[in-house]
């Protein structure tokens, strides 16, 4: 916050938001990761017109493509952002493609170009795309085994793999709070009970009992209920760590001059709880909460990679990992290892931005 | 009548041993058999140092805790009630939260950071349904200009204000609802010098245009002094003395109280102080002494002094009741302060 | 002459702007007497006292002045002082105590352990030796039972008892003078009394200067040999301690005198003085004090901040009161 801020007026009707909102600024890398974050949630919500391609377009010519680059200079010559093409043959010995590049074949790449169909959430239907080639092709980051576009797929893929997360954590959010409200508020044999139910949830090894219950999950059901299924299952363990914040927060606060203050003016308990104490842990919730999503994240993933989670043909990050299970596929084709880096940088921003509001969520620290 | 009378009241904490059976080892007897009155529009003060229940005391008449034993009688629109028996809600009805209200030692604490200063102040006339809406803003308008604010404050939040301002928010608050009685819990101790004088005096006038009646807790004998009728003197849980500012002061009769007077360093250089010198520590409330708590300290202490704790008795007459709990009162010189 | 401070500045750099939390300050400190640093929140006198004990956070630091301290015989500049050198002169020849106890020992190592540190650092002893040394410390400062107490983490001492302890580590190694930061204050007032006439006895017994540091007027009285009045970073009056209480001259000082309750002299009203100690991050602009002064002298005041005169003997202020208008500096 700047002297000249500190010193306007503007300090003293600053609410506690503007004031977290001040010290959030000076963490350069909760803003980075808050930016980064930005980014790929737009992707994941535009994903229709973010991805160059139809994810389940096949290209029966082009299985396992390596990642084209991106190019600027053709022989010398400046030329803009263009990919080459390739010419494929087939290697009698191991029956496999072959690729090379063929510097014959350039295929510029243009933004807002018309390509494959689609309709924006279901809804709107449209063909243009961000990003892509007029004619040819652009596979910025391989093909698959049926010759689908990687990229375009792990954009899709965001959109779940995002998503799981957000309502995963609501669903822990709610729970977190409710329970660990009343362990806090109550106290005694109450709060004791709570928080031994808490241990022993969080003391079961979560991957196993997390492939338990989608084990569990019938065969037969939609991959949407089953995508609900599993963030119900995320958020059965999820929303202990949250509880506990909760109960700690009320315990303490309990205790401050000004709650009492309001008890003694004559306001109800509920009162006290929602108008007085609340706001004061808001924003450790929300750090928390932030805190939380990568778990939940890694969840999906890991269950989806197993085959325990979601499956083909919902697209999810763990999903297009388990392409990438058998080592064949490591060794000749690692691009498909690609989801990882995705998961990697929304993990750790994630836990940068929760970093930087867990830090931030306290402005009166210094007060 | 007595606006405000305490009977017998005592706080025993229950010492636990940890362990898998949870055994109750001992008390801590935080206030023991704790008696004394206020008349309306008077200031009684309450002084001692750690340990000595002043604090647990004022939390049990704003019913914060409640208490092991003993009553607490408040007078209201003549009809008396003892609020010990009452539970939360009845207070609330019984209009008690309205009469009785406190101004806490810290004023960093005990404002919400959350809050305007205006939804702070209205928050009791929020809860008790004194008044609605644009009404509200002109409420709390006139309670900061009696505490010296400027109105348009109400918009700002607490930590834009220094110590002395959130104190003034603090009684604002606590005056909003127009109590009879205020128990103010060291409410100068926490702020600049230059700024407790300005606190005290707006105690006083606001005693004076709100006919207030005062507890006053206080580790600070000369601010006890100025603002005090009445001076209850506690050490480890009881009252070892009880008198007007005046006699108090000026000719004590209880040893600590002497000692007390005597410890405070005076602002004059050539008032060099008389050795009444306290040998020894405060005492540890869960294991006080035997017989009377002071006389291990005591410079005047004989055998029974170590068998028997002292009763108090009023060594003054009917009208003004000097009560003081020491075996060797009534034979004992002690010196004061000149008043 | 012990300690003499000259024109001393230390200023905290944050992002908030820059804190002149020490702004050019000078008082001395005669060997075996007592210094009395009286003033409020935000005045400095902390600041100065860490100053001349090198311990300042990382953001601050002094930017002029000297320190000139009588090292047995030789004078050094400890502002100048490099930190090794500055090692062998803190808690040897200038120690401290705090307000709070508690900060001061860590809750990990048993009281002897850490008095002994010093002396071994400072005197080369054995362990044994320096303990026999910590008993009788722990016996002067009046702590019972010393042989069984050297032994105990500081947790296990109650209030009045940590605070002796601190005490016995600040003059284990028999320092010239010893820095004293409010040691009463979070004191019950008998503890107080009995802390007060230790140090007292200290410094007979030892020859030590004391530097005591606190708000409250009547520690000074009883304390103070020569006092110092702070405010905002600056000495606002400089006197005797007889001088100062009987013949104030600076406003401040007059003001705060009459403000204070006093046992033993009731009045109807305390004299106030009006408005807040002002944010040190927002000085006024020419005499610190003037928004809150009753003596204002307009487009004087307010605008040049005013020279040090001497009125009598080691009797010195701050003020336009007392001259000064053409010297003041803007």
């Amino acid at each position: 916050m700047k002297r000249k801020e500190f010193q306007e007026e503007k300090f003293y009707y600053a609410s506690q938001w503007q004031l977290i909102w001040w010290r959030f600024r000076k963490h350069k890398l909760a803003v980075f990761g808050g930016i980064v974050l930005l980014v790929i949630y737009t992707l994941a919500i535009f994903c229709e017109f973010f991805a160059p391609y139809d994810p389940t377009k096949y290209n029966s010519r082009f299985p396992y493509a390596p990642p084209q680059r991106i190019r600027f200079f053709h022989e010398g010559k400046f030329m803009g952002p263009f990919v080459y093409g390739y010419t494929s043959t087939v290697d009698l010995k191991t029956m496999r493609r072959v690729y090379k590049i063929d510097k014959s074949q350039i295929f510029k790449i243009k933004f807002f170009v018309k390509g494959d169909e689609y309709k924006l959430w279901g809804i709107w239907p449209s063909n243009i795309h961000f990003m892509g080639v007029e004619s040819g092709y652009m596979f910025l980051l391989g093909t698959d085994r049926l010759g689908r576009d990687l990229l375009s797929r792990i954009i899709y893929g965001a959109r779940i793999s995002t998503s799981v997360g957000l309502v995963g954590v609501f669903l822990s959010f709610i729970l977190g709070i409710i329970i660990g409200g009343i362990s806090g508020y109550f106290g005694g044999a109450v709060d004791n009970f709570i928080q031994r139910t808490i241990e022993i949830i969080r003391s079961i090894p979560t991957i196993p009992l997390w492939m338990a219950l989608s084990a569990a999950l019938p065969l037969n059901w939609s991959p949407l209920k089953v995508y609900f299924a599993i963030t119900v299952i995320l958020s059965l363990t999820g929303w202990t760590g949250l509880a506990r914040v909760v109960r700690s927060k009320f315990l303490s606060l309990r205790e401050e001059d000004f709650v009492m203050a309001a008890r003694f003016a004559g306001a109800s308990e509920m009162r006290i709880i929602f108008r007085h104490m609340l706001p004061s842990f808001m924003s450790h919730i929300i750090a928390s909460i932030t805190l939380s999503i990568p778990g939940m994240i890694l969840g999906e993933t890991s269950l989806s990679f197993l085959g325990l989670g979601l499956r083909p043909p919902v697209i999810s990050w763990g999903v297009l990992l388990q392409d990438a299970q058998n080592l064949t596929a490591v060794a000749l084709y690692p691009w498909l290892l690609t989801p990882v880096v995705f998961v990697i940088v929304t993990v750790l921003c994630f836990n940068f931005l929760g970093d930087g509001l867990r830090d931030a969520a306290d402005p009166y620290a210094n007060l | 009548m007595a606006l405000l009378e305490v009977r017998n009241l005592k706080k025993y904490f229950p010492i636990i041993k940890r362990g898998f059976t949870r055994k109750i080892v001992g008390y801590l007897k935080a206030v023991d058999d704790v008696s004394f009155h206020i008349e309306e529009g008077e200031t009684l003060g309450l002084v001692g140092e750690s340990g000595c229940g002043k604090t647990t005391t004022a939390k049990l008449i704003m019913r914060g805790i409640d208490p092991t034993d003993g009553q607490i009688l408040l007078t209201l629109n003549n009809q008396t009630i003892d609020i010990t028996k009452l539970k939360e809600k009845e207070l609330r009805r019984t209009g008690v939260r309205r009469a009785i209200q406190m101004i806490f030692q810290d004023p960093y604490s005990s404002l919400n950071p959350r809050m305007t200063v205006r939804d702070i102040i209205a928050e009791p006339l929020i809860v008790n349904n004194v008044a609605k809406g644009k009404e509200i803003d002109d409420i709390v308008a006139d309670l900061l200009k009696a505490v010296g604010l400027r109105p348009e404050y109400m918009q700002r939040y607490p930590h834009a204000f220094s110590g002395g301002q959130r104190q003034r928010i603090a009684i604002a608050r606590a005056i909003a609802l127009k109590p009879k009685l205020v128990i103010c819990d060291e409410p100068t101790s926490a702020l600049d010098v230059s700024v407790q004088a300005q606190i005290i005096n707006l105690l006083k006038d606001l005693q004076k245009d709100f006919q207030l009646t005062y507890l006053f807790i206080s580790h600070d004998l000369g601010v006890i002094e100025h603002i005090c009728d009445r001076v209850a003197v506690m050490y480890v849980g009881k009252i070892v003395e009880l008198a007007s500012t005046e006699e108090l002061f000026s000719s004590p009769k209880h040893p600590y109280t002497e000692a007390l007077l005597s410890a405070v360093p005076k602002p004059d250089p050539k008032r060099k102080r008389k050795k009444v010198q306290l040998t020894g520590e405060v005492p540890d409330p869960s294991n006080p002494p035997q017989g009377c708590h002071f006389h291990p300290r005591c410079p005047y202490a004989k055998d029974v002094c170590k068998k028997s704790y002292p009763p108090l008795v009023n060594l003054g007459n009917q009208n003004h009741p000097h009560l003081v709990a020491c075996h060797r009162a009534h034979e004992l010189e002690l010196e004061g302060v000149n008043v | 002459m012990l300690l003499s401070v000259k024109d001393l500045r230390t200023y905290f750099f944050t992002d908030e702007g820059t804190v002149k939390a020490v702004d050019g300050v000078d008082f001395e400190i005669e060997k075996g007497t007592t210094l009395g640093v009286v003033g409020e929140s935000g005045c400095g006198k902390s600041v100065t006292a860490r100053s001349i004990m090198r311990l300042l956070p990382k953001t601050g630091r002094i930017v002029s002045g000297e320190i000139l301290f009588n090292l047995n015989g030789q004078t050094v500049d400890i502002a100048k002082l490099p930190k090794e050198e500055m090692r062998k002169i803190r808690g040897r020849h200038i120690a401290m105590i705090f307000q709070e106890p508690m900060a001061a020992f860590s809750p990990v190592h048993t009281v002897g352990d850490q008095i002994t540190e010093a002396m071994m650092f400072h005197f080369g002893i054995s362990k044994e030796e320096a303990m026999q040394k910590a008993i009788e410390t722990l016996r002067r400062v009046g702590i019972p039972k010393p042989e069984q107490m050297i032994n105990a983490y500081p947790f296990e001492y109650s209030g009045g008892m940590r605070q002796r302890a601190m005490i016995a580590m600040a003059i284990s190694c028999n320092p010239d003078l010893l820095i004293a930061d409010e040691p009463t204050t979070a004191l019950d007032v008998t503890i107080q009394a009995q802390v007060l006439e230790l140090l007292r006895e200290l410094q007979r017994d030892y020859n030590m200067a004391i530097m005591m540091i606190t708000h409250n007027m009547g520690v000074i009285a009883e304390m103070a040999d020569h006092v110092v009045v702070m405010y905002l970073g600056k000495i606002l009056e400089s006197a005797p301690v007889e001088e100062l209480f009987y013949n104030p001259k600076h406003p401040y000082t007059m003001l705060l005198l009459r403000s204070i309750p006093v046992v033993g002299k009731r009045v109807e009203r305390l004299e106030v003085i009006k408005g807040d100690v002002p944010d040190p991050r927002n000085m006024p602009k020419g005499c610190r004090f003037h928004p809150r002064c009753p003596y204002l002298m307009r487009d004087l005041c307010d605008q040049k901040e005013p020279p040090t005169v001497e009125v009598s003997k080691d009797h010195k202020v701050s003020c336009f009161l007392y001259g000064g208008e053409r010297d003041g500096a803007s």
